[in-house]
């Protein structure tokens, strides 16, 4: 399973085009971030609704919900993430949108 | 399902509403809840704050939370009769049962893991790299 880990992550590196997501380059911010999902570390099992100082983390600006590619998040808890921002966003904890 | 289900119900209360009010309709919420079959497990005033976007014109309101058990049919009463209440902004219900249990379920394979860990053989090079297993299984977890 590790082994499999690293294989995929060297091969992604191999197909990047030459700048972007180099720590060199200017997408440097990219590549220099590791995968780590928060709520793992965190051994979150379930994510709150109600928890705004938490959910806020997770929504930039304009309101939408931050990708999984930004914040690095694993699948489950991405999805338990979303769910409780739509359900914080319905209650009006979190906007819909701001501009 | 036999199993009693678990509720959560958020609603906000129109800012016009004073305490004494906030507190009456929240006692009649949990009268009829009671009155449904249901049971009370957990109700808190979460109190005044700013709503993220407008509501019928108000910009703040008094959150209340509520916590129950019961069969699931006092959801529907309970909810009509927020629907016709206009001093009821908004009101959220979500079932907890689910996801508590496959939180706890989360707990069990956690622990069956780490008690399974220090007992197998021959695998040091992985644990050599414990950062990374680590890592590694709590994405499965």
């Amino acid at each position: 399973m590790s082994a499999n880990f690293e294989d995929r992550s060297r091969n992604s590196y191999d197909n990047d085009d030459d700048d972007r997501g180099r720590g060199t380059g200017r997408g440097g911010r990219r590549m220099h971030r590791r995968r780590i999902c928060r709520f793992c570390i965190e051994k979150v099992d379930i994510i709150d609704f109600k928890d705004l100082r938490l959910l806020q983390n997770f929504v930039p600006e304009r309101g939408k919900i931050l990708p999984r590619r930004i914040s690095g998040n694993c699948a489950i808890h991405q999805r338990m993430l979303a769910e409780a921002i739509k359900r914080a966003r319905n209650i009006a904890l979190l906007p819909y949108s701001t501009d | 399902m036999a199993g009693l289900r678990q509720y959560e119900i958020l609603f906000i209360v129109d800012p016009g509403a004073d305490d004494d009010e906030v507190g009456k309709i929240t006692e009649t919420f949990k009268q009829i809840i009671t009155d449904q079959g249901g049971t009370i497990t957990r109700a808190e005033t979460l109190g005044r704050r700013q709503l993220a976007y407008e509501i019928l014109h108000k910009r703040e309101g008094t959150f209340v939370d509520l916590e129950m058990e019961g069969s699931g049919k006092e959801i529907a009463e309970l909810e009509r009769r927020m629907r016709v209440n206009d001093r009821i902004l908004r009101y959220l219900t979500v079932r907890m049962d689910e996801d508590r249990r496959r939180a706890d379920k989360f707990k069990d394979r956690r622990a069956r893991k780490a008690a399974k860990r220090p007992s197998t053989p021959g695998q040091p090079a992985r644990r050599g790299t414990s950062d990374f297993a680590s890592s590694d299984e709590s994405y499965e977890a």
